[in-house]
């Protein structure tokens, strides 16, 4: 399903730009002495672009290769084969250089100091990222009123809550001002206010900005509101990239027609659907065809008291899409 | 940090009229800057627990003074160990524990390696723009450690107050030389031995046969542990250049095991070349954790 | 008693995991039982008997010294009990809901760890120094099994010590700084770096008397059958170390029971 990826032909060089990039691990097995090698592929044939500005959604069951794929990215990992480019830096090789102009964010791991006021940890951001006074000041200043951490500003880290400690770790993240923004689980074991917070603030830094986001979640919640363009990794190859939209069209997830009728009575036979569920008055109708023509036929046979056409939603089809893959000999990851 | 705003700003850097001498004198100097910031930042975190800091600071003090009882009470029963007074043995101890005191205060930590690459926060350290092995040694800076140096400082006076030398502006630039040589040592065996840990996981013990091994083999004149392992330390592990041959410099003794006088001046050769030994352990270190990705 | 068994081998296949780690840990513990016997030797070949010991004497201790490092953890100057962590976190209070005694559970624990420590880590270091060093091994089934009894004695005050060292985290915000006394300062009063013996007496005869000396200095007279021991032989240092793990254990037990009322209380 790589024929999906998208190569546009916009103006200006890409912010990240992948070419049959590949990472494979040598795991040492079995007992000492007897340790037998074996080679497993966490990432293959990735290609893929992301042009300045874009938000991208990077999705895909734990250890399909979603984090190898960003420490590549990073600078973090060396890949076994192909290229990356990122903010037209080869990440590998120049790590360091390439550390300036993107920002990071682990969901699951602060990068703050513990005992100390989140204050003192965004001031050692602006000296290690040589950011200059009044830059820093007024680029505080904004984050500052964006993510309202004026209250918990002079409050140990160790006493934040996690959404005020996520929403720290994404100011240290921005306070230098990268161009590319790259969040691990950004919203992970958060409340519905601070996930809600973070997501306005993530879009309105991309609009205003003009950041360049890429984003690795469980969370649908996220991609939904967040991701004009989702990329899902299984198995260690992109088997899905473009518009969310596109995800739903591209796999044949059928839309659900729930039918409340007047009283109980047997399923419903119609052509075009099949009922997959019956629950006293209630139905439930996978739909195979147009939907109005199975609506017409329904409410014509039935006394219908209500009627809910549902889209399937995206947990679903992504979960199909990964029991769609191809199975991938030796592929996995540690 | 008072002095915050007097000091130039890092990102202000100098600017293309500026010549490139500066510039290369700014990036040779910012690893170091970058370190006090992140140290100065633990140091307040540690500062945090006032009553911990206290005890720890004092138990790291009692830990020295009772090694130093051990050094007294040892030669009080020898007499003398190969030619050294107490007094000598005592600036051996001193000598030794004020290096790896230092050593151990400005790179001791690089010790936890394993424990980064573990928890993963070594690859957060990556994604900053500075070098990581000077993360890594800044990590958890804690002003404790002045507890062993300064105990271990006021020993060298004092011995070196009562040991039988003729003193000269040459032979106090030569120690003062010799004992920066001596902590440059300590610290390229401390990531040296850090930097197994890149390749073994929980190999962190053995790293300690070698740095606190080392320390605790240089406390005691090393001729007394016989000719091959001092030739060991000399040539392979070059230990001996801590204590035992700036101790023989500054008594200005012949080397009991009539080994090469020359040595004794050799230390800062010896330190520059163990320190580049180390930035390429380290370099290799790193370059195999992120071919490898364990 | 079933309860404490399993937690036991818990405690011991636990550590059988980590087998890089026990290879570092004999290399370690020999290198510094070599160099501290090297200097010993270098000490008693200039005067060959100070107060009833001589180098062989001297040589052994260090290298019990260094066998029973994993078994009392004298050394540890962070904490090397997981119940110290527990209560920093506050985790402690899932702990007390078992229908077990607190101390009694980490104790059977702590037991399984020190059984794989004594025979992967001390058992062979102590080999090591047989082998480099003229070191005295037990001779005869029954000084073995006393001795044994005291390696088990100082087990328990090792735990017992390390245990009271952890309900600390109850009344201090954090207890590392009595975890680096413990560490830096143990070792020394226990007779590890220098057996008690080469002490001036009064300070000798003091420290000898004390539980840290029950973790090194006892059970290597014990071994090498002194009969200047409290008491005036094997018996004796067995009686005086029981003491002090009777003394320790009860004194955990007591604090035990304020602290968690103290904890209760707290949360409400």
């Amino acid at each position: 399903m790589t024929s999906n990826a998208i190569i546009r032909t916009d103006p200006g060089e890409p912010i990240i730009e992948v070419v049959d990039l590949g990472r494979d691990f040598v795991l040492s097995e079995g007992p000492f002495l007897r340790r037998t090698r074996r080679t497993v592929t966490a990432v293959r044939d990735l290609t893929f672009t992301v042009r300045p500005g874009e938000i991208v959604g990077c999705l895909g069951p734990n250890g399909a290769g979603k984090s190898s794929t960003m420490k590549m990215l990073t600078g973090i990992l060396t890949p076994t084969s192909g290229r990356a480019r990122v903010a037209g830096m080869e990440p590998a090789r120049q790590r360091t250089r390439l550390a300036r102009e993107i920002g990071v964010v682990f969901g699951q791991r602060t990068t703050l100091w513990w005992d100390l006021p989140l204050r003192d940890s965004l001031a050692l951001t602006r000296h290690l990222y040589r950011v200059p006074g009044r830059a820093h000041a007024e680029r505080l200043a904004e984050l500052t009123e964006l993510l309202e951490l004026g209250p918990f500003l002079d409050t140990p880290v160790r006493q934040l809550s996690l959404g005020q400690r996520m929403r720290g770790d994404i100011t240290a993240a921005l306070l230098h001002a990268p161009r590319l923004l790259v969040l691990d689980e950004p919203t992970i074991g958060l409340d519905v206010v601070s996930k809600s917070t973070i997501r306005d603030f993530l879009l309105r830094t991309n609009s205003e900005r003009g950041t360049t986001i890429l984003i690795t979640t469980h969370d649908l919640g996220d991609v939904e509101r967040l991701c004009e363009r989702v990329m899902v990794i299984d198995h260690g190859r992109l088997v899905f990239d473009g518009a969310l939209p596109r995800l739903r069209a591209a796999v044949p997830t059928p839309r659900m027609l729930v039918v409340d009728l007047a009283s109980a009575s047997g399923e419903i036979e119609v052509t075009g659907a099949r009922t997959v569920r019956v629950e006293g008055p209630r139905q439930w109708l996978e739909l195979r065809d147009n939907p109005a023509r199975v609506i017409a036929e329904v409410t014509r046979e039935h006394e219908v008291v209500d009627l809910t056409l549902r889209e399937p939603d995206i947990e679903a089809v992504v979960s199909s899409l990964y029991r769609g893959a191809d199975p991938v000999e030796e592929a996995g990851s540690r | 940090m008072a002095d915050t705003h007097r000091r130039i700003v890092p990102g202000d850097e100098p600017g293309e009229g500026d010549g490139g001498a500066r510039l290369a004198v700014t990036k040779l100097l910012r690893p170091f800057l970058d370190y006090r910031r992140l140290a100065w930042l633990w140091v307040r975190a540690a500062a945090q627990y006032p009553l911990s800091l206290a005890l720890m600071s004092l138990a790291v003090t009692t830990g020295v003074l009772t090694q130093v009882g051990a050094v007294v009470i040892v030669f009080g029963h020898a007499g003398t160990l190969a030619g050294f007074t107490v007094y000598e043995g005592l600036l051996v101890f001193a000598l030794a524990s004020s290096a790896f005191g230092i050593a151990d205060m400005f790179a001791g930590s690089v010790e936890r390696l394993g424990h980064h690459v573990r928890t993963g926060s070594f690859d957060a350290m990556l994604i900053r723009p500075v070098s990581p092995l000077v993360q890594v040694a800044a990590d958890e800076f804690s002003p404790r450690r002045l507890g062993k140096v300064v105990p271990a400082l006021v020993v060298l006076g004092i011995a070196l107050v009562n040991v039988d030398v003729e003193w000269s502006y040459l032979k106090m630039a030569l120690l003062a030389l010799t004992m920066l040589s001596g902590v440059l040592i300590c610290s390229a065996i401390w990531v040296i031995s850090a930097c197994v840990q890149f390749f073994v996981a929980g190999a962190r013990e053995a790293a300690n046969s070698l740095t606190y091994g080392g320390q605790a083999l240089t406390e005691y004149p090393i001729a007394i542990y016989g000719e091959e392992i001092v030739r060991s330390v000399t040539y392979v592990v070059p230990l001996a250049f801590v204590s035992w041959q700036p101790a023989l410099l500054v008594l200005d003794r012949p080397d009991p095991l009539g080994m090469p006088e020359y040595l004794r001046h050799t230390g800062p050769a010896v330190a520059v070349l163990l320190c580049a030994c180390a930035a390429l352990v380290w370099r290799t270190g790193l370059r195999h954790y992120r071919s490898t990705g364990s | 008693m079933r309860v404490h068994f399993a937690v036991y081998a818990r405690g011991l296949r636990r550590h059988s995991t980590y087998r890089a780690a026990t290879v570092a840990g004999v290399l370690t513990n020999s290198v510094f039982g070599a160099i501290n016997a090297m200097v010993l030797l270098a000490v008693f070949a200039a005067r060959p008997r100070i107060n009833g010991y001589d180098a062989t004497d001297a040589v052994t201790q260090v290298f019990v010294g260094q066998m029973l490092i994993t078994v009392t953890m004298i050394i540890s100057i962070a904490p090397s009990l997981d119940l110290a962590e527990r209560i920093r976190t506050g985790e402690i209070a899932s702990d007390l809901l078992r229908p077990v005694s607190l101390q009694g559970w980490w104790l059977a624990q702590d037991l399984g760890r020190a059984t794989f420590g004594l025979v992967f880590r001390g058992l062979p270091t102590f080999l090591v120094g047989v082998v480099l060093f003229d070191v005295v091994i037990p001779d005869g089934v029954g000084r073995s099994l006393v001795f044994l009894a005291s390696v088990f004695l100082a087990a328990l005050i090792g735990f017992a010590l390390r245990y009271l060292y952890s309900l600390c985290g109850f009344w201090m915000l954090d207890s590392r700084g009595v975890w680096a006394i413990n560490g830096l300062v143990g070792p020394v009063i226990a007779g590890m770096l220098l057996p008690l013996a080469l002490f001036p007496p009064t300070i000798g005869d003091m420290l000898r008397l004390l539980p840290w000396a029950c973790m090194v200095q006892i059970p290597a007279e014990i071994l090498l059958g002194k009969d200047d021991l409290p008491g005036g032989g094997a018996l004796g240092g067995l009686a005086l170390q029981g003491l002090w793990a009777a003394v320790l254990l009860g004194a955990g037990t007591y604090l035990t029971s304020v602290a968690t009322r103290r904890a209760v209380i707290q949360g409400g």
